[in-house]
């Protein structure tokens, strides 16, 4: 049998993630893809916890846990440091969830970003701060129920778009991944790793505990939100050239994604057919960008 | 200027990475920096970051990978990094900072006082406050050798203005010189694939109790080791840093505390006041963290009475100054009366005449009345 990722784990069991969860197939790819010649800075983030407690750690590469807002710069930093200290090979990663992605680091990543440091950031979203309890972050989902987002006031606006920003930058490389397509994910972080500059993969990571989904519906959703292009696989070339990577031969409607989610059940037969709408306009300016370029 | 005597230390000691944002009145530290990386007079890599947390941020990076680092800084950007000063000592990374004392707003200022720097005192960075460019430079060398040793940070502190854009003459060190006093930066375990671990992670109840110890431990290692630092320095250069710089304090009735520009220009006013009879002294402190309580408790307590001068303010306390040396003494000088003077706030002038007001203060009062004595605010 010819296996299509590499057999090599580099991460232990033992680790302190929940079951079903999203996050934890990411960096088990991400690292089967990247190889042991690897840096990883995390700031606070469900991944702070899973590694495991002083003097433990679930990885066999390096970790620096760095503060919540300085993934990316902490990154550029060590970067600096082993070049500086002889040191060229080394992939240096920030890995970081949506909240310090989207909310809190983006400050930082835009520096990084604009100044084209040489680093791979992955942000790992599972739509929320999942780590304190599930609470609204910019990449929540219109519709979406948080600890501060009630069902009464359930999450009003649209998710931040995160790779119009990134491209923005005019970085060499912006992919995203959904950890249903590990195949995919795959490919996109060997390409990743031999690119010099900033690189940005934002891969979907379902979060049973905080989607209030079935654990065992992890991989399901993480197909489905690729079938149904509410989360296209892409990738985007210095910010002008887009590569669609999977298009669904029938986009799927959303309300079956949303109907297996508990954060998404109170919404209205109005309410649905909005966020419907929401992604089929998102999918055609996708096609637009990438049937332009 | 000061200020490139903040770039010149940085520069002999080999410093490689710096990451650093602008601030008036730093500017001039990173512009020189900037110019000795282009030209590769200084072999190191200059992140560009877009903001102070940033600055902090990638040096910790760089320095877990054992790379030498230094930032300069003030202010509102030295506050904006207060939670990486604690990143920085808790993860015992031994970055070497300039800070350039300046008040902090609002209203705007950009002129000197010492909330900046005083408002991190409980960060775990060992500080230097330095009077004149030819310390600041001198500082700098010595205090990466410090850093490096017991792995704490350092800040090298100067005033905005009165130091910062100072011009004076100072004599800049060999390279080969400096590099046999301060050798690589070597620490035992780096953030290496080859060594994997993991930096910083969850610490249960079970150990950061001791990390904390062991960091206090090695603080009181400190001031020791800047003696012995300092001694090694001046067997090759001549100059000798210290602790603190005594200044007529062996006789003296009245000795005034001070730190920073002012103290020289306490210097000037003791001088003077000399001349008239007046037994003052100055005891300018050079590190305020470790605070030198022996040294300073050895030396008030030869005084009649002391004027400790604060260019700072703890806000519902007192000059942090005055805080400071009045811990250091309790219950052992024999009730000597110590004033407390707040002056010179937001770059308000400190001249000889300060001092003579100050004197004249405590000269005529037996004990202090109040907690701050205010020398030169518009009531």
């Amino acid at each position: 049998m010819r296996l299509s990722l590499p057999e090599e784990e580099l991460m232990n069991s033992g680790h302190m993630a929940c079951q079903g969860c999203g996050a934890t197939l990411a960096m088990r790819y991400v690292l089967k893809a990247l190889g042991k010649k690897v840096v990883l800075c995390i700031p606070a983030c469900c991944w702070s916890v899973i590694d495991g407690p002083f003097p433990y750690s679930s990885l066999d590469v390096p970790i620096y846990h760095c503060a919540f807002e300085t993934a990316a710069v902490s990154a550029s930093g060590v970067k600096a440091g082993l070049e500086m200290v002889g040191d060229t090979e080394t992939t240096v990663v920030a890995w970081a969830g949506d909240g310090g992605t989207f909310d809190i680091g983006i400050q930082a990543l835009s520096g990084v970003a604009e100044r084209n440091d040489d680093i791979i950031y992955v942000c790992y979203d599972n739509e929320a701060y999942m780590n304190t309890g599930t609470q609204r972050s910019s990449a929540t989902p219109y519709g979406a129920w948080t600890t501060t987002t009630p069902v009464k006031h359930f999450k009003n606006r649209p998710k931040k778009d995160m790779e119009a920003i990134m491209a923005a930058h005019r970085i060499p490389y912006i992919a995203t991944a959904s950890v249903g397509y590990p195949e995919d994910l795959f490919k996109k972080v060997k390409k990743a790793k031999d690119i010099k500059g900033t690189r940005f993969i934002h891969i979907y990571a379902p979060c049973p505990s905080g989607w209030k989904s079935r654990p065992e519906d992890t991989i399901k959703l993480s197909r489905m939100v690729v079938q149904n292009a509410n989360f296209p696989l892409f990738e985007i070339e210095w910010g002008e050239k887009y590569i669609l990577n999977i298009k669904p031969k029938e986009k799927k409607p959303i309300d079956d994604y949303l109907r297996i989610q508990g954060r998404f059940r109170h919404l209205t037969k109005e309410e649905v057919a909005f966020i419907q709408e929401e992604v089929d306009k998102k999918w055609e300016r996708l096609l637009a960008n990438v049937n332009g370029s | 200027m000061g200020n490139h005597a903040l770039s010149y230390g940085a520069m002999l000691g080999r410093s490689q990475v710096i990451a650093a944002y602008p601030i008036t009145p730093q500017t001039q530290v990173v512009e020189l920096l900037s110019e000795m990386c282009a030209d590769k007079t200084l072999d190191a890599t200059f992140i560009k970051v877009e903001s102070e947390h940033s600055a902090m941020a990638a040096c910790l990076g760089a320095s877990l990978t054992g790379a030498r680092t230094f930032t300069a800084t003030s202010s509102q950007g030295l506050t904006l990094m207060h939670e990486l000063l604690h990143w920085a000592s808790g993860g015992r990374l031994p970055v070497v900072m300039g800070n350039i004392n300046r008040a902090m707003a609002p209203g705007w200022s950009i002129w000197s006082d010492q909330n900046d720097s005083l408002s991190q005192r409980d960060t775990g960075w060992i500080q230097f406050y330095c009077a004149n460019n030819q310390e600041v430079l001198d500082t700098v060398i010595q205090a990466f050798k410090v850093s490096e040793k017991l792995l704490i940070p350092s800040m090298v502190i100067l005033d905005a203005f009165t130091l910062s854009h100072t011009y004076e003459v100072v004599d800049i060190p060999e390279q080969e010189k400096v590099d046999e006093f301060l050798p690589p930066f070597k620490p035992e375990i780096t953030l290496t694939p080859d060594d994997p671990h993991a930096f910083g992670g969850l610490t249960s109840p079970e150990h950061y109790f001791e990390l904390r110890y062991k960091l206090q431990k090695d603080m009181e290692k400190v001031e020791a080791l800047i003696e012995k630092t300092g001694r090694e320095y001046e067997k090759i250069f001549g100059r000798y840093l210290g602790i603190v710089e005594e200044h007529l304090c062996e006789d003296a009735d009245l000795i005034f505390i001070t730190s920073g520009t002012m103290g020289s220009t306490a210097k000037v006013a003791v001088d003077e006041l000399r001349k008239e009879g007046i037994k003052v002294g100055n005891l300018r402190i050079k590190v305020f963290r470790p605070f030198p309580f022996e040294i300073v408790r050895n030396i008030v307590k030869r005084a009649k009475k002391v004027a400790v001068v604060d260019r700072n303010i703890s806000y519902g306390h007192h000059g942090m100054f005055f805080q400071e040396v009045k811990s250091a003494v309790f219950g052992q000088t024999n009730g000597i009366p110590i004033f407390g003077f707040i002056t010179g706030l937001g770059g308000r002038d400190i001249t000889p005449s300060t001092f003579r007001e100050i004197a004249q203060y405590a000269q005529e009062k037996e004990k202090p009345e109040e907690n701050i004595v205010w020398i030169g605010v518009k009531k």
